[in-house]
């Protein structure tokens, strides 16, 4: 019976397939996150004042609570579409394991949040005539986007099985991804700022010790959530 | 179901018993301290708030594991019950901090990596209870809940952590006493006794009200099931 069944890796990166093509074709999911983005840093930009010298202090700030508001939005919308049309119980009811689900589901919203992050990074840049792209603050990137995206995709699921979903997962994640956030902006502003390797390493392993153990914990429990 | 078990009645009483010795230790055997005066009596039952609704988070995170393992609905109304009296203590806790502050730091809050965390912890369980209230179907619901009890704890200690390295001025009365905290004293002798027979004392509080909460959780589920009955009856 085991030989018939694909194995982890193929059946994620099936899903993660699916996934993305479903994207390519509608492009609803990445439009909205992205226009979503926009608007916040331009909201931001009303609300702040972001003249040269508040815009230094602030930059990692708002990119990350851009980037917090985008993925929020991004997460409900791709566990909304696999629960009304009916296809998480497809995908439930196919014979793979279904940590591949939770693994293939977390790894497209992974790559969504990225492909958002690799669009603000450049806007924001010429906006407000800064460089963005140091190789610190996209390794920052990578690592706080995957815990994020680890437990949001696990709460996301739940979430969309409540009366109150939309309304649900900021609620439930944000609490949880605090830790996320401060080493993510600490992190981020101190690349920024030029800050060496010493100053900012404290906030890169907290952001490495958070993705590992909650990337194992969600994925442990992911099976309590969908199971019926 | 339904009558009260004899040992619940004694612990209520060997409770309230504890709880009343602790208030008279509190204001007429601990000594007034020197440089807070009347304010730091507050000490006593703080941290022992604080301890007692650690207790009910740790018990709620210990039944989520033990539920999804066991799939026992009593593991459900465990988890269930620390988190409501976890809420509550953690909060007299922040209220009773508050008070103490005000005086002695001069303003009722500040930022310091205890208060913040305390009032995420109240954060992540009020999402808790919110989880459990949009969902309707209690196997789901118990599910959830346990998933989301071990996710919220697991974060606590991480959030703890990221707030610490910020500079802190919360006091740590117990073990290393760091030179920098604002409001920090020795305890005497007497005032240690008076402290460990508080935290004895809302320990028994935590267990007699678990106890409660958990034997109302259970009549719950009976009146509800008995609805369902009437209800299957009725058509």
């Amino acid at each position: 019976m085991k030989n018939s069944s694909p194995s982890l890796w193929k059946a994620t990166l099936a899903i993660v397939w699916k996934d993305l093509t479903a994207e390519l074709r509608s492009r609803e999911l990445l439009t909205s996150m992205l226009v979503f983005a926009l608007l916040v840093i331009l909201i931001f930009n009303f609300a702040l004042e972001l003249d040269a010298r508040a815009r230094a202090n602030i930059t990692a700030g708002v990119l990350w609570v851009t980037f917090t508001f985008a993925g929020t939005l991004g997460l409900n919308r791709s566990m909304a579409v696999e629960k009304d049309r009916g296809c998480l119980d497809g995908l439930l009811l196919a014979p793979v394991d279904r940590a591949a689900i939770y693994l293939g589901k977390a790894l497209s919203n992974w790559v969504f949040l990225l492909i958002v992050a690799g669009i603000v990074l450049p806007v924001y840049s010429l906006l407000y005539n800064t460089n963005l792209f140091q190789p610190g603050l996209i390794l920052v990137i990578l690592l706080a986007s995957e815990g994020y995206i680890a437990v949001g995709t696990l709460l996301a699921s739940m979430a969309v099985q409540a009366r109150t979903r939309d309304i649900l997962l900021p609620i439930l994640l944000f609490p949880v991804v605090i830790p996320v956030l401060v080493a993510a902006v600490k992190a981020s502003s101190g690349f920024l700022e030029g800050l060496g390797w010493v100053d900012v390493s404290t906030w890169v392993n907290l952001l490495i010790v958070y993705d590992v153990i909650f990337t194992a914990v969600s994925f442990m429990v992911f099976d309590f959530v969908v199971e019926e | 179901m339904g009558q009260k078990p004899k040992a619940l009645t004694i612990l209520d009483w060997i409770t309230g018993i504890l709880f009343i010795t602790a208030i008279l230790g509190v204001f007429f055997y601990a000594p007034l301290e020197a440089v807070m005066g009347w304010v730091q009596k507050v000490f006593y039952f703080h941290v022992a708030a604080g301890w007692t609704g650690m207790l009910g988070f740790l018990v709620s995170a210990v039944a989520g594991v033990l539920y999804l393992v066991k799939k026992d609905p009593r593991w459900d109304r465990i988890g269930f019950a620390g988190v409501e009296i976890g809420m509550v203590f953690m909060l007299i806790c922040i209220i009773t901090g508050s008070i103490w502050a005000r005086p002695i730091w001069n303003t009722w809050w500040t930022w310091d990596p205890r208060l913040t965390t305390a009032t995420i912890m109240e954060l992540i369980y009020a999402a808790y209870l919110l989880l459990r209230q949009g969902v309707e179907e209690p196997d789901r619901r118990a599910r959830f809940g346990a998933v989301y009890a071990i996710i919220g704890f697991i974060s606590v200690p991480l959030t703890f952590l990221s707030i610490r390295i910020f500079r802190t001025i919360h006091p740590v009365v117990i073990g290393s006493n760091d030179p920098g905290a604002a409001g920090a004293f020795d305890m005497t002798p007497r005032m240690m006794q008076v402290f460990m027979f508080s935290l004895v004392a809302f320990s028994f509080i935590f267990a007699d009200i678990l106890w409660h909460r958990i034997r109302l959780g259970a009549l719950a589920d009976h009146v509800e099931q008995k609805k369902i009955q009437l209800q299957t009856w009725g058509e």
